[in-house]
């Protein structure tokens, strides 16, 4: 499979990552490589092998439900680039 | 005075607590050497002020029995790991000015030890990268040099390559580092000094931002085996706030320690084999079988038959799982934000093209290909039934043997600038190191010796799950034999 320049359009639409035309026009040619070397994987039987999802063996814990944290707004807004009235402020997305 | 900088973590615990210094002395010494090393940039950040507090508590607590297993260390920290008002950047635009209001489990371990803080190192962004020359900061400078006297700048090994590079330099006594796909050993390798990632679950992920979480893992890197071992076990230990912790003691890895290896058998996988390798790393490969031979352990040849595919897998399931961790970059809650027209949805992408350097956005595109819909079952899951296999690979492997020696890289050091033009060039280089990292395997590079060009090259321990101790013995085996005391020469 190879990408065209409209998919890596839409992929960085998908990821929210502004590009120029230039840009998507040098990344088609570098992301086929990729997925060119990576689709090596079809070689592999995997009819029947299940995909791993936990690399060691553990279980989901749970926890006693109750709160264990807040009253820290100020430090969870500490680091925002616009804060306003105590909440993170972005732009209008309301006419 | 005596040069604190040259002395191990075991000999400065020693040194401190029978008073042959003061914590301050140490901390002072470091700190100028850190100041007067700024040609490397392996520091982003320099908290001279952070060590010095230590040393104070240490120096006031020495005598009692309060004192941590790391009084009055200094240590330096990558940049991945949360410090409380202290910039965490990860070495990327995003997150510039990023002073988190909370420390990381694993460096609050390290100061509830006693240790201080030289300062924040530099690293591939997002630990995306094998060379350090992703960074937002710009390339860490290796200490080494090729003996060619052509003086090109080589690359201390990536993504921990400000720790790599501070260590070998005499700029840290130790360093943290992360491993996702070989960025603690990698970059050790390449600086003649020790690393180990253990298995997976054993350090606490929490305030550790995040790059690909089913591969993450915090360890050390130091100048010794022993350092590591007794680094490792003050930032090891179960951590309800990372739902992959293990809930496990700590074991005693150092007073464990012992290079006595007889009964034990080392797997020689085959096909780590590999061409174009130089004869100088497969050299030091068999040498490092006859050190082991030496401590008593019997060789074995053995097959991990999927290790070819290891490479390519990474590079589908690590950028997954990297797109999505990386999604909460969206200029509102830290980090970079550029204002633009065009509304919430034009800001994110605005910041996002601004704030993610060329590697991480690449890895963010090839991420979001392989989770997109139609896609996903042929590319990502098939990655993950292929990680299935690499992991019994192992499993078998470890039914006839304990352990298993490898080289590290397939190089030693390349010059920057080498391989940045070839993506896939620069993701063959942890060829060796992927493969245990897919398995969550604890995992150690050694020094062992000088290529022709008198760079350092590593050897590469894997053992099995839970098994840091058989790696750290091992580690320590070869260590005793390799006899490496090799320096870079100052030029910085």
């Amino acid at each position: 499979m190879s990408v065209t320049n409209e998919q890596v359009r839409h992929i960085a639409k998908l990821a929210r990552i502004a590009m120029s035309d230039e840009e998507i026009e040098r990344l088609v040619p570098e992301l086929n490589n990729i997925l060119g070397w990576v689709e090596q994987l079809g070689e592999v039987d995997t009819d029947g092998v299940e995909p791993l999802t936990a690399v060691i063996a553990n279980k989901l814990r749970l926890r006693e439900d109750k709160v264990t944290d807040g009253n820290c707004r100020d430090d969870i807004l500490a680091n925002a680039p616009v804060a306003e009235h105590g909440f993170f402020a972005v732009p209008k997305v309301i006419e | 005075m005596t040069d604190l900088t040259a002395k191990t973590i075991a000999e400065l615990r020693e040194g401190f607590r029978g008073g042959e210094f003061t914590a301050r002395e140490l901390a002072e010494q470091y700190n100028t050497a850190v100041a007067s090393a700024r040609a490397l940039n392996a520091y982003t950040v320099e908290t001279p002020d952070d060590a010095l507090a230590a040393a104070d508590a240490a120096d006031k607590a020495r005598g009692s029995d309060e004192l941590g297993s790391l009084a009055g260390i200094p240590l330096g920290i990558k940049d991945l790991f949360a410090t409380r008002d202290v910039d965490t950047t990860a070495g990327s635009r995003i997150l510039t000015g990023f002073k988190p209001r909370y420390e990381s489990t694993v460096t609050a371990n390290l100061r509830k030890a006693g240790a201080g803080m030289l300062g924040k190192l530099n690293m591939d962004e997002f630990a995306m990268g094998s060379s350090n020359e992703t960074s937002a900061f710009g390339p860490v400078i290796s200490p080494w040099r090729r003996k060619d006297g052509g003086n090109a700048a080589l690359a201390p090994g990536g993504s921990s390559g400000g720790s790599s590079a501070a260590v070998a330099a005499g700029i840290a006594p130790a360093a943290t580092g992360t491993d996702t796909g070989g960025s603690i050993r990698q970059p050790a390798a390449f600086t003649g000094i020790c690393g180990i990632k253990p298995t997976y679950g054993r350090c606490s992920r929490w305030g550790i931002v995040s790059f690909a979480s089913s591969l993450d893992q915090a360890g050390p890197m130091a100048r010794t085996v022993r350092d590591c071992a007794i680094l490792l076990e003050a930032m090891a230990g179960f951590d309800p706030r990372d739902s992959t912790s293990l809930d496990l003691p700590v074991p005693n890895w150092e007073t464990e320690l012992s290079s006595d290896l007889r009964g034990k058998r080392v797997g020689i996988p085959k096909e780590y084999r590999i061409d174009g390798v130089p004869a100088d790393i497969n050299a030091l490969w068999d040498k490092g079988i006859e050190w082991l031979r030496d401590a008593g352990a019997e060789p074995v040849e053995i097959s991990l038959p999927h290790t070819k595919y290891a490479l390519p897998t990474y590079y589908i399931i690590a950028p997954a799982e990297a797109s999505s961790n990386l999604a909460r970059y969206d200029g509102v809650r830290y980090g970079l934000r550029v204002e633009t027209e065009g509304g919430l949805d034009a800001m994110y992408a605005a910041t996002r093209a601004a704030g993610f350097g060329a590697e991480v956005r690449r890895r963010i595109m090839i991420g979001t290909y392989v989770l997109s819909a139609g896609f996903y079952e042929a590319y990502f899951t098939k990655a993950q039934r292929v990680r299935t296999l690499i992991k019994q690979d192992f499993e078998r492997a470890f039914e006839q043997c304990d352990l298993i020696l490898t080289p590290t890289a397939p190089s030693a050091a390349f010059g920057l600038g080498d391989k940045s033009a070839d993506p896939i060039a620069m993701y063959l280089n942890d060829v060796f190191a992927v493969p245990a990292s897919l398995a969550g395997l604890p995992a150690m590079s050694v020094p062992g010796g000088l290529d022709e060009q008198g760079l350092p090259l590593g050897l590469h321990l894997i053992g099995r799950e839970l098994d840091e101790q058989g790696v750290l013995n091992a580690g320590l085996a070869i260590e005793e034999r390799a006899g490496f005391t090799a320096k870079p020469t100052r030029w910085w």
